[in-house]
């Protein structure tokens, strides 16, 4: 097993280096610049267009851009974003307890909702459990989030009142009241999210564990007398969970990446919305920086995960 | 209408036969901005009339107001007004730093950080026209305390005008020297004869920044001041935070320079999103008492303002919804270049087709339908006073007429319905940028085209990248690789000079100059480009005013494009928030006048 | 009895039923997958669903002749009435007429987009899972890079690059309908992949497999009939959940212009314009919702039918 990590390790140096060159090639070659809103302005004249490229380099061939990167960031050197001038590192930073609040929660949540539901309505397949929790995932992941953020915002935020709809990383309140305002803006971008999520990972689970429940050793468990809750939790779940793990995994990254379309509608101040401003300003530095650490999230949450499938399932081995 | 006739309309409003408000609106007609109609007015010795509703500040004494919440849907990203990439940025720095002067909805100018307003009368303005005289307010201390003098002035222009800075703010500054007079007197000094003076250190181009801050931090090394994310100025709220895209904070200046202002004891201005969930922030749910740019369905907005929670403001500005027609060939090559600009449009090139076009874009109900208020039906419509009123100059929609006009030159329709001659067919490729209002306008005029046996292929692209002077990519709109195109050209600052600079055949978009220069229509015409260079450097108003009218009607007469609709500033405001707003300047740049009322 | 918990409620009664078989017909087993699905109350309703839909965007135009952009400034944001029995939107075309000339392009962009991620994915999954050391690595590798090149930047280049020359090729709406299949589906398959790797991986050391290697089967012989159809669970459940992705991510490409042009009415497009108008006339976001509901809903069915049709552990 440690060889294997090991080796995994290694491999994974070049695939971030090669990672780091095809996203820095698709980037360089794809349209749009930094300055395009300077372009509407017939004041400003072209040459400042011209010498903003220069001074950040724009015009360099893509090699020697690249390399320039490479080296800045090995040395700690992320650069900084064309837009704001700012730090990358502090604009990541600057966003990222606000996208683990709030993307994580709904991630969270979703794995709440998605495995007990998921089980319970695999274990009484085509009850009337079952029959309403497939029927809300299906209504969870056949709206796009735009939408279904917005049916949230209207009834909460406009017809109730209940519940305001823009985010604000900054209140002002103190202790319990801090507490309450952050719930109060945050819910509704982590249901809406999270039910999203949650929808289809209800569907995987329920596959999975409908898949293992009528196995052998099931019967055999039963019918040995063990509780029914034991023989779902200690036998079913465990080895169901394999699929369920793959996806998990796979989206832990996402996290980081954010949920861009949730963040733009409720204005969350996460890093899915840094890199869409970022890609619609052509702002390079900043998404070099938040996709190679999208990148390396990746492959570790892979490897992860390849190492929980031979703790599940211990006929699986490694060479 | 030509210098004579201009020179005996001016006649009669000072005799009072023609209103003020008439000789405004019929010079917009014409094309001037409405401030220029007023400087004409203004030179030739009318008073300067009150501004209707003039905006009163209430309070009484300094702070106490709360915090004021502004919601910009796209976020400034920086905060130093000399780098400043579109409205955004302009709006973060103005609630910290402020200009000479700035220009209200009327388009007089208003003192700000300015004594008084130069002009003839007082001697600011120099007879010749090369030079203009500041006279600076006194006792104004920047944030930090120090006071605010004629050096920092003679600073920003050195900052600006250097090309190792690169700042945005570069084209007002490139030509003009300052010189101090006093520490509250600066001269400018321009090359030329300058009519229109009002451009360096006025508005977003003038905000001022502190010398004893940014003066290590010239040239090349601009970039790296500190002052930039955190700024010093001398405006009515000092900064406390900032969060590039994000959001701004700020707090009550405790020794403005001006009495009992500001009301807000802090700010917020935060930024992302989209415009119709900013609107409802404001008109809705009353979670924002300010939501800029409002581009949305004025039937949207109007629905959102039945709630009674808040309204729409709008401004009069001089920015021109267009309908471009390419001139040269967007589809061959010619020396490697595509729209090269020797070569000629197949079918646009074509008077009568692009006339046929302008008589199929139903402006009513695009004006009823999709802009409402926030869409004026463009200038160049001039129906009164009658005897200006121009027989070529009337627009009309009339699906009829188009297709007669098209029968009578020669397009006779195939049997697929899309009119050709001499094997060229009508076929054409729509682009413009993604835009709720603009992909609707995009489908009537297809449906009308479609009637008169035009075939039209819509194409949408995303604004950042349409806008971009990105080389290498086609589907910019100066490059205008397609047949029509269509976009809201602003005008950032009341003098026509450089919106009609963009007609001028020097000016034409070309792989030599990496498509950076404004000409996308490839339009070239050696009256129209003579009388450009005469009126850049005409001291006379009133010539100079019927220079701009010829302009505007070569433009008009030739069909080079079908102005659409005149957007004026929308902006969303809370019931009790009292705020003065422009057309011709930012919407904060009376920051220090907001007050909400009890 | 061994691994007798039903798979669905019509399972119980044939199996009480039928105590000894009957004197059968020999049947081959598509023929016996078929008849279970048969069985399969809820797949056979998402069929019959499906197929109506189906045959309403294929057959309705020529049904229901109204054009698609007839604009009508007088009928603006009506709900249903007559003449329009879905209503108008805000330039008062039609909706009906809108909805099944989009829900072709819909339909087809969900199902293309679900077959190349599924293809791809299970044949990368079924070769890094049942090969050993550096063809695994080799392939998780490419699954890896794939995972995590940022998707909005490439298909802003993708499309940008091929969008032109495809046009020329094939024209307007074939060109931009192969390029968003290919990129919706090109980013779907990395999961699939995995899904399948991991069953692979626990499938391939099971007694069955060791059985069939004993006996000689070769292996792909062993891939194919041994092994895949095994895996297949939860390969359907992400393709039926891939259908509405794809629809809902053409939606989005709408959303940032590198769609269909705008005037083509796909169903993500109308509910994308009618999003902002969902308080004032709700019936315009309505309708391709829940038009994209009954579609996902009525896969979904038909996805289980098939899982419990086609595996044979079921007993039905």
């Amino acid at each position: 097993m440690g060889k294997y990590i090991l080796r995994r390790l290694l491999i994974a140096i070049p695939s971030l280096i090669g990672i780091s060159i095809i996203l820095f090639t698709v980037l360089a070659l794809a349209p749009g610049d930094p300055f395009e809103e300077l372009a509407t302005n017939p004041n400003v004249p072209p040459e400042v267009r011209q010498n903003l490229r220069e001074k950040f380099g724009l015009d360099d061939p893509v090699h020697v851009r690249y390399v320039r990167w490479a080296t800045n960031m090995a040395k700690g050197d992320w650069g900084f974003s064309f837009a704001s001038r700012v730090d990358v590192d502090d604009l990541i930073m600057g966003r990222l307890p606000t996208t683990l609040a709030v993307i994580g929660l709904s991630q969270l949540l979703a794995l709440l909702v998605a495995v007990p539901v998921g089980v319970i309505a695999a274990t009484r397949p085509y009850s009337i459990f079952d029959q309403l929790a497939n029927t809300f995932a299906f209504i969870g992941f056949s709206l796009p989030t735009f939408f279904t953020g917005l049916l949230f915002i209207l009834f909460f935020s406009i017809y109730l009142d209940w519940l305001p709809f823009v985010y604000r990383a900054d209140l002002s309140e103190t202790g319990w009241a801090w507490w309450w305002q952050q719930f109060k803006q945050s819910i509704m971008p982590i249901m809406v999210l999270g039910l999203f999520q949650g929808a289809s990972w209800t569907r995987y689970v329920r596959a999975a564990v409908l898949d293992v429940i009528r196995l052998d050793y099931i019967t055999t468990a039963r019918s040995k007398g063990l509780a029914e809750r034991w023989v779902v939790i200690k036998h079913a779940l465990r080895n169901a969970l394999i699929p369920v793990v793959t996806l998990v995994a796979l989206q832990m990254p996402a996290i980081f990446g954010g949920a861009i379309v949730t963040e733009q509608i409720f204005r969350v101040p996460g890093i899915g919305s840094l890199l869409i401003s970022a890609i619609l300003a052509n702002d390079t530095p900043v998404i070099m920086a938040v996709t190679f650490v999208f990148s390396i999230l990746v492959i570790f949450f892979n490897l992860l995960a390849d190492v929980l499938y031979g703790w599940l399932d211990p006929r699986i081995s490694y060479r | 209408m030509n210098e004579h006739d201009l020179r005996e309309l001016i006649r009669d409003v000072k005799a009072g036969l023609v209103s003020r408000r008439e000789f405004i609106r019929t010079m917009v007609g014409f094309g001037l901005t409405m401030p220029m109609a007023s400087q004409l007015l203004m030179h030739a010795g009318v008073a300067n009339a009150q501004p209707q509703a003039k905006f009163v500040y209430k309070p009484t004494k300094r702070g106490g107001g709360g915090a004021l919440k502004l919601l910009m849907w796209q976020g400034p990203t920086l905060l130093n007004p000399h780098f400043a990439v579109g409205t955004k940025d302009q709006y973060g720095s103005r609630m910290f730093y402020e200009p000479l002067a700035g220009w209200d909805a009327d388009g007089n100018l208003v003192a700000n950080l300015a004594a008084e307003i130069p002009s003839l009368a007082n001697g600011g303005v120099a007879k010749d026209g090369k030079s203009v005289t500041w006279k600076l307010k006194k006792n104004v201390q920047w944030h930090d305390g120090k006071p605010f003098t004629a050096d920092d002035v003679v600073f920003n222009v050195e900052y600006a005008q250097n090309p190792e800075t690169a700042t945005t703010t570069i084209g007002a500054y490139r030509d003009v020297k300052a010189t101090k007079i006093d520490s509250h007197t600066v001269r400018l000094d321009f090359k030329e004869p300058t009519p229109f003076w009002a451009d360096a250190l006025v508005g977003t181009n003038g905000m001022m920044i502190p010398k004893h801050l940014f003066d290590a931090y010239r040239g090349s090394k601009s970039r790296d001041a500190p002052s930039n994310l955190k700024p010093v100025g001398t405006g009515p709220y000092k900064f406390v935070d900032f969060k590039p895209g994000d959001m701004i904070r700020g707090e009550i200046n405790a020794n403005y320079h001006e009495p009992n202002r500001p009301f807000f004891d802090t700010f917020e201005m935060k930024g992302g999103g989209d415009a119709v969930s900013a609107a409802r922030a404001v008109l809705q749910t009353g979670e924002f008492d300010y939501a800029w740019n409002m581009q949305v369905e004025d039937e949207i907005l109007k629905k959102l303002e039945a709630g009674g929670k808040g309204r729409v403001s709008i401004a009069p500005g001089g920015s021109l919804e267009m309908l471009q027609f390419q001139q040269s060939d967007p589809w061959n090559e010619v020396e490697g270049e595509r729209a090269h600009k020797n070569s000629k449009h197949p079918s646009l090139s074509d008077f009568n087709v692009r006339d046929a076009i302008n008589m199929l874009v139903d402006r009513k109900s695009i004006q009823d339908h999709i802009y409402g208020r926030t869409g004026v039906l463009t200038r160049n419509f001039v129906n009164n006073p009658a005897r200006f009123r121009s027989t070529n100059n009337k627009f009309e929609f009339n699906i009829d007429k188009a297709n007669k006009t098209l029968d009578a030159a020669g397009w006779k329709k195939g049997s697929d319905g899309i009119r050709t001659r001499e094997g060229k067919k009508l076929k054409y490729v729509y682009q413009t940028s993604i835009n709720a209002p603009r992909q609707k306008c995009q489908a009537i005029v297809k449906q009308a085209c479609q009637k008169a046996g035009i075939d039209i292929e819509l194409k949408q692209i995303p604004a950042s990248v349409y806008f971009s002077s990105d080389v290498a990519n086609p589907d910019t709109f100066r490059k205008f690789w397609s047949d029509l195109q269509m976009y809201n050209t602003t005008m950032p600052r009341p003098d026509p000079e450089f919106f009609t600079n963009q007609f001028c055949s020097w000016e034409i978009a070309q792989k030599e100059n990496k498509w950076a220069s404004t000409n996308n229509t490839r339009w070239q015409s050696p009256e129209y480009d003579a009388t450009w260079k005469a009126a850049k450097v005409e001291m006379d108003p009133v010539k100079r005013a019927a220079m701009f009218i010829k302009l505007n009607e070569i433009l008009i007469e030739n069909r080079v494009i079908v102005p659409i609709s005149n957007r004026p500033v929308v902006a969303a405001l809370g019931n009790k928030l009292r705020a003065p707003m422009t057309g011709w300047d930012n919407d904060v740049f009376l920051i220090k006048d907001w007050y909400r009322e009890a | 009895m061994a691994g007798s918990t039903p798979a669905s409620l019509t399972a119980d009664g044939a199996a009480a039923a039928g105590g000894s078989p009957k004197a059968t017909k020999l049947v081959s087993p598509w023929g016996e997958a078929w008849r279970r699905f048969r069985r399969h109350k809820l797949a056979v309703a998402g069929t019959v669903i499906l197929g109506l839909i189906t045959l309403a965007v294929l057959v309705g135009p020529w049904v229901y002749p109204v054009p698609i952009n007839d604009i009508d400034f007088g009928a603006r944001l009506k709900g249903p009435m007559m003449g329009h029995p879905f209503g108008t939107d805000d330039l008062g075309q039609d909706l009906l007429a809108r909805m099944m000339y989009g829900g072709r392009i819909s339909l087809a962009v969900g199902l293309a987009a679900m077959l190349i991620a599924v293809v791809i994915g299970t044949v990368v999954g079924a070769i890094a899972g049942i090969s050993r050391g550096s063809v695994d690595a080799a392939l998780m590798w490419l699954t890896d890079l794939f995972l995590s090149l940022p998707q909005l930047p490439l298909l802003l280049l993708i499309i940008y690059l091929f969008r032109d020359a495809l046009k020329a090729i094939v024209g307007v709406e074939a060109g931009i309908f192969i390029m968003i299949v290919v990129v919706i589906g090109g980013f779907r398959w990395m999961p699939v992949a995995r899904l399948v790797r991991a069953q692979f991986l626990s499938l391939r050391e099971k007694e069955f497999v060791e059985a069939a290697r004993a006996l000689g089967v070769s292996q792909t012989r062993l891939v194919a009939r041994h092994i895949l159809p095994n895996s297949l669970g939860p390969v359907i459940i992400a393709g039926t959940i891939d259908v509405a992705v794809a629809i809902i991510a053409e939606s989005t490409l709408s959303f940032l212009g590198l769609g269909f042009p705008p005037d083509i009415p796909t169903w993500g497009r109308i509910l994308y314009d009618a999003k902002d108008y969902l308080d004032v006339a709700p019936h315009w976001a309505l309708f391709p919702g829940m038009a994209i509901f009954l579609t996902v809903l009525s896969i979904n069915y038909i996805g289980d039918g098939l899982r419990d049709a086609l595996d044979p552990r079921r007993v039905m």
